[in-house]
This record gives C-alpha cells, structure tokens and sequence, in this order.
C-alpha cells in the first residue's frame, strides 16, 4: 500500500482547482511525447513510446497458427503486458498482476473493437492456417498513464509491421521472410486517459496525480473520431457531465496523438 | 564462417561488436544504465539499497544482491513466453555472483540491491552483456564498490579462437567461454563454457576474452564520465 | 603519489593515490593503493582523499534531523517512513510520556512530520522522536525530494543558498537529512522553489551555483539587486555537510500546538 503524504495530495488539489499541475502543465495538456518505430529488428513490427518520464516498448511478433473454430478466416490478436520491476520499485517480479492484466486488455479492446487490424487479410488457408499477431508490452519506466503510452505503442508498432508471404505449396505452408508487406490496417486508435482530482478531470496523469486521484478514465478514439474502447477505473464515482466532458476532449486531442504516428 | 581471418559479419578474430553504453536512461531506477553490442539491446536498473521484507534473504552484517534476468518476448526470433524459465534463472544466479564481489555492502546491513536486466532484443552473448549494463548501473546508483564489473566472451569457430561471438557464431561455432572479471585486478567472477577446448585453445580463449573485457571497461568509464560531464553542462 | 585532483570526477575501482595518502570515506586501501569506491568528486585535505557521493541512500545517524511519513499507526508507536533503507518508529512514548492516548487522533497515515533521530539499533531500527526547536507535524506546504548527498549544496556554506531562496521566495523552507524538504509559502512561490530545488539537485555539482541560482530567481521575480549576496563564495567548503548546530538555527516553523492543552 502506497501511502501519500496529506499535504501532498492538499497541495496537488489546489493546484489542479486553479488550471495548474506540479509539472506546470493546464489540466488538458500532454507531456511531452516521442515515438520511435522499427527498434527491435528481431521483432516484424516495434515501438517505443515515452510520454514525459514515462517509457513502454511494444514489439509485435508474428506466427502462422489455427484459427480459432468459430472464426475460421480470420487473424488472430493477443495482447500481453509485463509490468516488469525494472519500472517502478513497487512492481514485483512474478506473473501479471490484476493491474498489467487490466492494462493488456483496455489497450487490446481499442485495438480489437476499432477493427484496427484487418483480420480477414490475415487468413492464409481457412479452417487450418492464419498469422496470429502477438502484440507484447514492455513497460520499462513508470512516471504514469501507462495506458495511453502503451495505446500509442502498440498502434505505432502495428502500423510499423510487416508481414511476411504466406502461401499454401505443394508441401503445406510457405513462409517468404524475403517478400514482406505493410500489415493491413483499418483504422488507427489512440487513447486518451483522465484522472479525477477533486473535481476536476485530469489528462496524461504524472505518477503523483494518479496516486491522488480519486477515480480513472481511458477513452481509446479511432482516426474516424469514434469511441471505441472506454474503460472506468479506480475506486471514485464519476458523474455524466465528467464522462461527456472528457469524450469531447478525447476526440479533440485523439488527432494531435494520431499526428504523432507517421 | 571464417574466411581469411575475417568472420562472417567482418570482424577479424580479436574485434568486438561495436558497444554502445548510456547512463541513467530511466528515471524510476535508482542507477540504469543501456548498453548495445551488436545487435542487442539491454537495458540494466538497480534499486536500493532498500529495505526487503523477504527476511530470510537478508544477512545481519552486510547488504545482499538480487538480480533478475528477463528476456523481453519480442526480443528473439521465436517469441519467448513470458516470465521466467531454466535458463533465465541460472543467469539470474551467475549474474548476482559475478557482481557480488565488487559490491561493499558492509555499511547497509539487512538490506537489500534489486538488479534487474531486462533484454530487449537478443543477438548472442546477453549475459556479458547484462553484467556488463548491471555493474554500470551499480555504480549510477552510488552503490559502493571495489570495481566495475565486465563481461566479454571468447571461443571457437571454425577452429579459431575468436571474441565476442554474435547469435550465428554461438549457434554453429564449437564452443562458447563467457567470463566476467574486475579490471583493476584481473579476479574472474563468472566462467562458464560450453564445447569441447584443448588446455592450449582455453587458455588462448581466456586471454582473449580477458583481452575484450579490457576494452570494454574502457567504453563502460567512458560512459560514466559521459554522463556527469553532459549534466555539467 | 596522487592521481587526481580536488573535484574530480571519479568512479568506483579508480585508483586515486599511492600509499603516502589517507584514504577517507569513499574511498578504500587495496595493495598500497587508494581507490574510488563510488561515483563522485573528490575532496582532499591534509593528506585525506576522500569521494563526495553524487548519488546515496540516506542512512541514519544519531542527532540528525529528518522528514518523515507517517505510514501506520500501531498500539504505542507510529511506523514511520523516512526515505531510507532502514524503517523508522516514533515511540508513543517520546510524545506523550506517560499520558495515555489514542495515537491516530494526533498523527495519522499520511502525515508529515519533522523528526530527530533519537537511536539506531544493532538491527538498524530508527527510534524517532521530537524533541527540538519545530519539531512536529507539517500543515499545508510541499514536500520536494533531493538526493541525500545534495543535502549540503542545498543549505550552502553557513545557509548561504537556503537563506537566499527563503529570502527572494518568502517561503519557509526545512531541509530533512534524508533529503526531504518542506516548503511553505504562497502557492506561486511554492512550485517556483520547487524547481529551484529541483535545479539545485541536478547541477549540484557545478560550481558557481548560489550565483546563478540567485540570477535565475531575479530575473523570474524581476527584481535586481547586484551583490546582495556577492560575499557568499560558491567554493569548495559548499560541499561539506553543515554543522547541525547552524544549521538548526535556520529552521523555523509554526510551533505545534497540539499538545500544549
């Protein structure tokens, strides 16, 4: 259990009811972000994203596999997240926690629900074989909102992969390493995350804003401008007009973060 | 795989991969250090000394170590599953023993130094590696120590004695020696090998894995010194 | 024989001197040799070499002061956290003697309190306690961390930086041991000397720096008073640990008044 100074949280308060934050932030703006793609060369597709202090690393990696049976034709997704203890010096060693857990599966929700991926191009022979997309987060320096930085990764990585040949030959499955393609993608998806601090809603929470606020938000918008993943997190209610508020924001920055991804 | 003296990737028989090492890459660690050689990419933090609450590890008069070698999944060929297996534990183990003896823990007594590696992509020889990136970042940290920590390894392709060898060397060489010393003193604190060697080609090896620790405890001060003079500016 | 000079920057295995040198803290003796065993700069006097830390766990001492978290309250004491690797306690003892009360009623979790360390055991357990000038529970303010060795670039040569900083911010400021420090003053002020603590911590080891602290909370302030404080020489003592007795006396804070019912 982490435990906060009182004064601390009076203190963050007070700024954050005057439009200012301990970084010298408005309450609506990001830290700053960069992205960097094809890092990993071992990986088809990788990108390491920090937002302020913050640093995570998705690497996609690719494998013919089965298709699940009631989907014969298409891809598959897996989304996993190791919030390894190099991160943060409350992280243990050991497997996913509820928290990584929670955080693969809001980020994989974006990616899935916006259909981001175009799955049925990802069939090679229906029935037996389809490339399964392993998309693995590596969050390597927690300074908060893992779950923008890790949306913003993984939709850059995808968007950097690429996809070797598949073809069925005289002998079964082909794979061409030679003859690679971009993965076809629908859609591109980014997420937008608020904490609510007194009464105010918080985005790109720092570390010490997450650890005061009272209740979370992560809303995952598509380049279309549609909410496609939403997520209520923490342990304070949220009234309607917080949520509407903060979808409007969402959809209004979703553009400067999707800028951001060539 | 040798032509002439000259390997596969190019290098002669003595060369190393280029090596690259950054200082305090992370902000949460305590000491973190980034080292490229090759193809791999490693990133080393360190945490404490702090206080532990596994009591059975601690030790009434000194500080204890503990590192935790992890591959990430992308970083291999063939995804790697998540957490921890055979290999990586043994690493885990050889690592903490092959940095113990420079560390000076004697004035934090029942405390505890978290180590972790974490590879991030993997092209042969990642456990000189981690332990050449964790005794760096040991030292960011401002944890007392006799030495900085290097590792290196030599061994034989082809028949030749060669340094540093990369993923295909390994893979389809005859043997692997990794060792880590203490520069100042030349004391050895890890040495496996693998594959058959005469006395004659293991001693030839050691030297010249020896030989590539030097050098690279050149590029590990180097970076040190790097760090603090950037914030000089 | 010696290698290096005064303000160098070392790292751990160096060698820095042959046998005819002391080696002081920092530093070890190995085969006639004295070495480096961190990272730092090094200070050398009367024949002692000794390596000032860039980067230190904080670890107690008898009679320092420190800022700590209140992080639970048990039957007759509080665990307290102080930013070290060893758990500190303040005894219900040490604030009330023998009058019996419920502890949680006068600090709880999550406050922030200004302690004396009264003990430190053979099993490293800090005994806390609050007898001293200020001594007590912090309202309002901030808490800003530092690294523990960057402690005495903070105060500066007999409180030069600190009493600078308080002077141009209006703020009240405590300086734990253990690298905690409290500010209070107007909101505006408060996050200013933040990050000016913060600067401190990152070119700690630059010298010049009680100038160009002062220059940079002029020209954000606007104001200008050339040489004010021009008498303050920013050289080597700067990075010697103040006595604790002067460095007491800069600390003032609202008396606490809980218990004077």
């Amino acid at each position: 259990m982490k435990i906060i100074p009182e004064i601390t949280k009076e203190s963050i308060k007070d700024l954050i009811g005057n439009n200012q934050r301990e970084d010298g932030r408005t309450i609506d703006q990001y830290r700053d972000i960069s992205i960097e793609t094809d890092i990993i060369s071992k990986a088809e597709g990788s990108a390491k994203v920090k937002i302020g202090g913050t640093k995570v690393i998705a690497g996609i990696k690719l494998q013919v596999g089965a298709p699940y049976p009631d989907n014969p034709n298409l891809g598959v997704l897996m989304t996993n997240c190791e919030m390894v203890p190099i991160a943060d010096p409350t992280f243990e060693v050991g497997p996913p926690n509820e928290e990584s857990i929670e955080l693969a599966r809001v980020v994989d929700r974006g990616i899935r629900e916006s259909k981001m991926v175009d799955l049925e191009k990802l069939c090679v022979e229906e029935g037996n074989h389809v490339w399964m997309i392993f998309i693995d987060l590596h969050v390597l320096d927690n300074c908060g909102n893992l779950f923008d930085a890790c949306e913003l990764a993984v939709t850059a990585a995808l968007n950097s992969t690429k996809l070797p040949t598949a073809s069925i030959g005289d002998d079964g499955l082909v794979i061409d390493k030679e003859n690679t393609f971009d993965l076809p993608l629908n859609e591109k998806v980014v997420m937008s995350t608020f904490v609510k601090i007194g009464s105010e809603m918080v985005i790109d929470p720092s570390l010490m804003e997450e650890d005061v606020s009272d209740g979370r938000l992560n809303i995952g918008v598509t380049e279309k401008g549609l909410v496609c993943s939403m997520q209520k997190g923490g342990m304070g209610p949220l009234n309607k007009k917080e949520i509407l508020d903060c979808v409007n924001i969402a959809i209004s920055k979703s553009s400067e973060l999707l800028n951001l991804i060539k | 795989m040798i032509t002439d003296g000259v390997r596969v990737d190019g290098r002669k028989l003595d060369e190393l991969r280029p090596t690259k090492i950054e200082v305090g890459v992370l902000e949460r660690a305590d000491g973190s250090a980034y080292l490229e050689v090759g193809g791999n990419k490693i990133i080393a933090g360190v945490y404490g000394p702090r206080e532990s609450y596994i009591r059975r590890l601690l030790e009434p008069n000194t500080g204890v170590i503990r590192c935790r070698y992890n591959m990430a999944p992308f970083s291999v060929d063939d995804r790697k599953r998540p957490g921890p297996d055979r290999r990586s534990s043994e690493i885990s183990k050889i690592t903490a023993d092959a940095l113990r003896p420079s560390l000076m823990l004697e004035n934090y007594p029942r405390s505890m130094v978290d180590v972790f590696i974490e590879v991030i992509e993997a092209e042969g020889g990642t456990r000189c590696a981690g332990i050449t990136a964790a005794s760096v970042a040991l030292a960011d940290a401002g944890i007392p120590m006799t030495d900085i920590v290097v590792a290196c390894a030599a061994g034989k392709v082809d028949g030749e004695i060669v340094l540093d060898l990369s993923e295909k060397e390994d893979k389809e060489g005859e043997a692997d020696l990794p060792i880590a010393i203490m520069p100042r003193t030349g004391e050895v604190t890890l040495l496996q090998s693998d594959g058959n060697l005469s006395e004659e080609e293991f001693s030839k090896a050691l030297d010249l894995a020896i030989d590539g620790c030097m050098q690279i405890s050149e590029i590990q001060k180097e970076a040190l010194k790097n760090k603090y003079l950037e914030s000089m500016e | 024989m010696i290698y290096v000079d005064n303000k160098d920057f070392v790292i751990p295995g160096e060698v820095l001197a042959d046998d005819d040198f002391y080696s002081d803290r920092g530093t070890f003796k190995e085969s006639g040799k004295i070495c480096s065993s961190l990272i730092g700069l090094i200070s050398i006097r009367n024949k002692k070499i000794r390596v000032i830390p860039l980067k230190s766990k904080y670890i107690p001492k008898k009679g320092e002061v420190v800022i700590g978290k209140i992080e639970d309250v048990k039957f007759s004491m509080w665990d307290v956290n102080i930013n070290s690797p060893y758990s500190a306690f303040l005894p219900a003892f040490e604030v009330f003697k023998r009058e019996k009360r419920e502890l949680s009623k006068v600090y709880d979790v999550g406050d922030v309190l200004f302690l004396k360390v009264l003990d430190v055991d053979e099993v490293k357990k800090v005994k806390l306690g609050l007898k001293g000038r200020g001594m007590g529970k912090f309202k309002e303010g901030i808490i800003v961390n530092i690294t523990p060795t960057k402690v005495p670039r903070l105060i500066g040569k007999k409180g030069s930086m600190i009493n600078m900083i308080k002077d141009k911010t209006n703020c009240n400021i405590i300086v734990g041991q253990n690298g905690l420090v409290w500010v209070k003053g107007e909101k505006e002020m408060e996050q200013l000397t933040k990050n000016i603590i913060e600067l401190i911590e990152a070119e700690a080891h630059t010298s010049g720096l009680t100038d160009r602290i002062k220059n940079k909370l002029n020209s954000i302030l606007g104001v200008d008073d050339e040489d004010e404080f021009a008498f303050f020489d920013d050289e080597t003592d700067e990075l010697e640990k103040p006595r604790l007795q002067n460095f007491k006396d800069e600390l003032k804070i609202e008396e606490e008044d809980d218990f004077s019912e």
